[in-house]
């Protein structure tokens, strides 16, 4: 074991992953966050606390993972290169893990421009693949950065984000070779909604060897509605939502749309559960973490395997 | 070369509006052929300026001159028999000329008449592209001769990043995303092995103020000194 996790654990004896997500909130009402998690609480093995996401002020989500292990949930510590400097970073991976922090997310970051301080200076001091190399040597070498010697080294387990549908298409299993040699140990792709491409993505990381080498959890976002589909489609970055989905929602018709929506997302989990190399599923209910316990069932995900 | 851009005028009338006498000194180098600092800028500005001042019925004298480069001592010695006649100095030159010049009149207060924005190229006349950031670790060696540190809205080193939007960068559809760039120029040239592999860190050596003296070259007071 890297870091004893509850998420490795489950990964490691064979069960396929189901993982949350939560976003802090834009204040210090703790109240939010822990009515949000009542509703992923048993229903996920572990949640993803974003970092200051789309470049928005939010509670510091080391804060909000502490808040989550409280109540009895395991966090996932999102950190993005956006914000701070290496020095930074370092130190608030000790201080995460010192509280019993085990999970990692490394990220770039959306950039400042678009959240709350667009013009606010951008660090990116190091950036995602590099991060994830700094974690593993914290953990693997004890050593800082720099090289200098740790005092009690953070067993962290260290995972990352892939976008399969980006530009270049054929750049993309090569950038997750990357983050895989850099050392992590668990993916969280970008929303799917192009199976299709998907699909052969990860045909390439098979091939290369890279679904052995990291698991890969395949991220699932249901469709509330289609003003989201066309937004996703249009205005999102990286995004690939092909027009039969839209059309799909379009005709699941008046106040269906929403079912429609977790419809097509079970049937995704449902494919994604034999596919070679998926470990898992990272279910983005973005502000509908109440509609997780439902949308767990429907996916056939229940129960959640309690580990040692 | 080093392009700038004039400030708004209201902010140059406003770190003025004390001062009787100004002289205000364009730089007849990169500002000049960016059409930001040069002979003609400082008239245009000299003109604005007195207007302005007429009509607030706090009239101002003005002087106008043009040396080849503020960032040399030899072209700022012109103005060693002039300046004592004014109360206050505008430079047009880029950030670097502004504090030479306020250096070698350290007793005359010296404000910016334009704001610097970086170095750049000449696409066409009055268009000009930042293609540099100066951070002293060049790799355009590895990166197809695209630089990451300036075109990549983040900086990266291993690009590019999830946000690549057919091509363009997520901050704007109309900038070029850099390292789908250098994917397609590296893979042209059959290169495309040195992104592959890891890049690690940099090590920043642009923190410090920085002092360049070329090989085979002394600081003047230790040429003295030996």
């Amino acid at each position: 074991m890297k870091s004893g996790s509850n998420l490795e654990k489950v990964l490691k004896a064979g069960h396929f992953a189901f993982t949350g997500e939560l976003g802090p909130p834009r204040g210090c009402d703790v109240e939010e966050v822990r009515e949000k998690a009542q509703h992923l609480k048993g229903n996920v093995d572990s949640v993803n606390i974003t970092d200051n996401q789309t470049a928005m002020v939010r509670m510091s989500s080391w804060a909000a993972s502490l808040l989550l292990l409280q109540e009895g949930l395991e966090p996932n510590f999102q950190m993005v290169c956006r914000d701070r400097n290496r020095l930074a970073m370092q130190a608030d991976i000790l201080g995460a893990y010192a509280h019993g922090i085990k999970n990692m997310l490394c990220l770039s970051g959306d950039h400042q421009m678009f959240g709350d301080h667009p013009l606010a200076k951008g660090v990116f001091d190091i950036d995602s693949i590099q991060l994830i190399n700094m974690v593993k040597t914290m953990r693997d070498e004890g050593t800082f950065q720099s090289g200098a010697e740790l005092h009690g080294a953070p067993k962290m387990f260290i995972g990352a984000a892939s976008n399969p549908f980006a530009d270049p298409f054929e750049w993309r299993v090569h950038r997750l070779a990357k983050k895989v040699n850099a050392g992590c140990d668990f993916i969280q792709t970008q929303c799917i909604y192009n199976m299709e491409k998907f699909r052969e993505f990860i045909k390439q990381a098979n091939d290369m060897g890279l679904t052995e080498k990291t698991y890969i959890l395949a991220g699932v976002t249901p469709m509330k509605s289609v003003g989201m589909a066309k937004y996703m489609k249009n205005k999102v970055p990286g995004m690939d939502v092909p027009d039969e989905i839209i059309k799909r929602l379009q005709g699941a018709g008046k106040g269906k749309v929403a079912d429609e929506g977790i419809k097509f997302a079970c049937e995704q989990v449902e494919e994604f559960k034999e596919m070679k190399g998926v470990h898992g599923v990272h279910m983005m209910a973005i502000e509908w973490e109440h509609m997780v316990p439902e949308i767990a069932e429907r996916a056939k995900v229940l129960p959640r395997p309690v580990m040692d | 070369m080093i392009v700038a851009k004039r400030k708004p005028f209201e902010e140059i009338k406003e770190m003025i509006k004390d001062y009787k006498k100004v002289l205000n000194v364009g730089c007849g180098t990169c500002v000049a052929v960016c059409l930001a600092g040069g002979e003609k800028e400082v008239a245009v500005l000299n003109a604005e300026i007195d207007m302005a001042r007429k009509l607030d019925n706090n009239p101002i004298e003005l002087g106008a001159q043009t040396v080849e480069r503020q960032c040399d001592h030899e072209y700022l010695e012109e103005l060693d028999g002039i300046v004592k006649d004014y109360d206050a100095i505008i430079s047009m030159a880029c950030g670097v000329g502004i504090q030479f010049l306020a250096e070698r009149f350290p007793d005359i207060p010296v404000f910016p008449g334009v704001d610097t924005t970086g170095m750049s190229a000449n696409q066409a006349v009055g268009w000009y592209e930042e293609r540099c950031r100066s951070c002293g670790k060049c790799v355009l060696g590895m990166t197809a001769a695209i630089c990451p540190v300036t075109m990549c809205a983040k900086g990266l080193y291993n690009g590019p990043c999830g946000g690549t939007n057919r091509g363009s960068c997520e901050i704007d559809s109309d900038q070029p995303c850099a390292w789908f760039r250098i994917y397609e120029r590296l893979e042209r040239q059959g290169r495309l092995d040195n992104i592959k592999v890891y890049t690690a860190p940099v090590e920043w050596n642009d923190q410090v103020p920085r002092t360049l003296i070329q090989p085979g070259y002394k600081k003047p007071e230790k040429a003295e000194e030996s």
